[in-house]
């Protein structure tokens, strides 16, 4: 976490002194004064709330997935029976193949996007760069529900897009949402819109952190741009790429709230996702085993990712 | 790069504005921007209504959640105990568990003990979930607090919550700040919870209120556009004000431990 400390620097000098020294001690705090229980009386509390909220109810989703339950009725235990309908299910393959085009949308897309624009901003000292990352990074703190609303009518037969096509004289009046083959790529694209910005942001305080002789070297190296991005900018930007990656594909496998809003899934099951699914089964089906079992399945591949992000880092770094 | 960013905003303002009864989804702007579609919206559309309840929510959240995550993070970053890294790492699956997956639970413990259909059936969830982030952006503020200050309060008598509420919490402000705004931000827009526990109309938050409109095909085409832009301002507005804090918190806090 390099980028925290830096940002709590004490600005006092006199604090600041003893700051080098902090650092290299972080880890070996000795206990404060007063009887050893007092530490748990301060975790207490967030320790409860996360028991009662979260571990709890994941424990349960596990031991629902194991049954056949209607949400009403005493439930009645399957075994496996879930895991092996969910795996022969067309539909949910479905659901996941949905998912894995928006990590394409959501990450890779906005990814590259992303450190393309950045290595061209870091280049040039430009005017209003700010205002610029204010408003790129807008989609982050709009809710997802206000950002469906918005493109439901981006896309609609007489809406913006269909504006925008006409200037470039393709004449259509087609309503994407509502079409089978085009529903799906159209919600999948607005991740792409809510991502960039983001991942923007995120390689363009990076390249700030990289070291300004490793950019003079690359010069007096005689390092054209796209040479200096790839020995200096790239590198440089390990740790923001592997967050960058892991925010989008857990938001890409989640999207719940935007495919709700924007088309529920619809027309037919053209753009369902497993988050879709689980609420469909769990609330309108009464199939809260069946839920659960996709509940389940999702949170192991989001586990696996961010697992082997973070491993993937770690041997990079050693 | 930043037009097409707004241009969906855009569209939304361009639909609010024009004479209800029209069916323009496009980016036209109305000859006679009809502005009062706004005050209905606000009056006879429910979104005043739906603003309260996502006030409450989020008042109920954000000082609950900040408080237990400066109390953990003070924990977990100046204090040595037994299995300190256990509970912190089984803390920080509330950052990566897609709570889809613990809907299901969620909702029948919930209703088994009468919480549904009631604030705090959201507020209680919502404050485990935030914390998770919450404890994991105090710890690393305490672990950056220079450790002679705590060490000289020790010296004195201090007792541990002495300590924080005297030497640490005056230094830890702005950290605080950022945190509350994200809270409230993320509380603000929380839409599954929201949808799912609290089902009477009166009761109903803002996102949640408006995705279960557009869900109706609601004809009246205008009245919703200016509530989504209606129910956007509150985030919008401490997003402006806080921009940098918000910014920078997001992205650090994507820095998983």
């Amino acid at each position: 976490m390099p980028s925290t400390l830096a940002a709590r620097r004490p600005s006092n000098p006199a604090v600041a002194g003893l700051w080098a020294k902090q650092k290299a001690s972080a880890k070996k705090r000795s206990q404060l004064g007063g009887p050893p229980s007092i530490p748990y009386l301060f975790v207490g509390p967030a320790i409860l709330f996360t028991a009662v909220f979260v571990i709890g109810p994941l424990l349960q989703t596990l031991w629902l997935s194991f049954f056949e339950w209607d949400g009403v009725s005493l439930g009645k235990w399957v075994g496996i029976a879930n895991y092996v309908a969910a795996l022969r299910n067309p539909q949910l393959l479905q659901a996941f193949t949905h998912s894995l085009i928006f990590v394409i949308t959501f990450c890779a897309l906005p990814v590259f996007l992303g450190m393309v624009l950045a290595a061209m901003l870091s280049r040039q000292k430009l005017r209003g760069l700010a205002a610029f990352r204010t408003i790129l990074f807008l989609p982050q703190v709009i809710s997802m529900v206000v950002v469906g609303v918005a493109w439901r009518w981006m896309y609609a037969d007489n809406g913006t897009v269909n504006q925008l096509l006409q200037l470039v004289g393709i004449r259509t009046t087609t309503a994407w949402l509502g079409d089978f083959t085009w529903a799906l790529p159209f919600i999948a694209i607005i991740g792409t819109w809510v991502m960039s910005g983001l991942c923007m942001v995120l390689f363009l305080a990076g390249i700030g952190k990289i070291d300004g002789e490793l950019y003079d070297a690359a010069k007096v190296d005689g390092a054209g741009p796209i040479r200096e991005f790839l020995s200096v900018t790239f590198p440089g930007l390990r740790q923001e790429l592997s967050v960058a990656v892991t925010i989008t594909i857990i938001a890409a496998l989640r999207s719940f709230d935007l495919v709700y809003v924007t088309t529920g899934g619809g027309p037919g099951t053209s753009t369902i996702v497993p988050g879709t699914e689980i609420y469909r089964l769990a609330f309108r089906a009464g199939e809260v085993g069946a839920a659960s079992t996709i509940a389940v399945l999702l949170t192991l591949i989001i586990f696996a990712v961010v697992f082997a992000i973070t491993r993937l880092l770690r041997e990079e770094q050693s | 790069m930043s037009a097409i960013v707004i241009i969906p905003l855009l569209s939304i303002l361009s639909v609010a504005l024009q004479p209800s009864g029209s069916f323009i989804a496009g980016l036209t702007w109305p000859t006679n921007p009809q502005w009062s579609n706004f005050s209905n919206a606000w009056t006879t559309g429910s979104f005043a209504t739906l603003m309260g309840s996502s006030a409450i929510v989020a008042l109920g959240v954000v000082p609950i959640a900040v408080g237990i995550s400066v109390l953990a993070g003070y924990a977990f970053g100046i204090m040595k105990f037994r299995g300190s890294n256990i509970i912190f790492y089984a803390l920080l699956i509330g950052l990566v568990m897609p709570y889809e997956a613990t809907i299901a639970p969620l909702y029948y413990n919930l209703r088994g003990v009468g919480l549904t259909d009631n604030y705090l059936g959201v507020i209680l969830p919502e404050i485990a979930l935030f914390i998770s982030f919450g404890t994991f952006w105090m710890r690393a503020f305490f672990l950056s607090t220079p450790r002679a200050l705590v060490e000289a309060a020790k010296l004195d008598g201090a007792t541990p919550l002495g300590i924080l509420s005297r030497v640490l919490l005056p230094l830890a402000t702005p950290a605080i700040t950022t945190l509350a705004a994200l809270f409230f931000i993320w509380s603000w827009n929380e839409f599954l919870l929201a949808l799912v526990i609290l089902q009477s109309p009166e009761l109903q938050t803002a996102p949640a209120g408006l995705g279960l409109f557009v869900g109706q095909r609601s004809t009246d085409i205008q009245g919703l556009a200016a509530g989504a832009l209606i129910i956007t301002i509150p985030v919008i507005v401490v997003y402006i004000v806080l921009q940098r804090k918000i910014i920078s918190g997001m992205l650090q806090g994507a820095v998983k431990g």
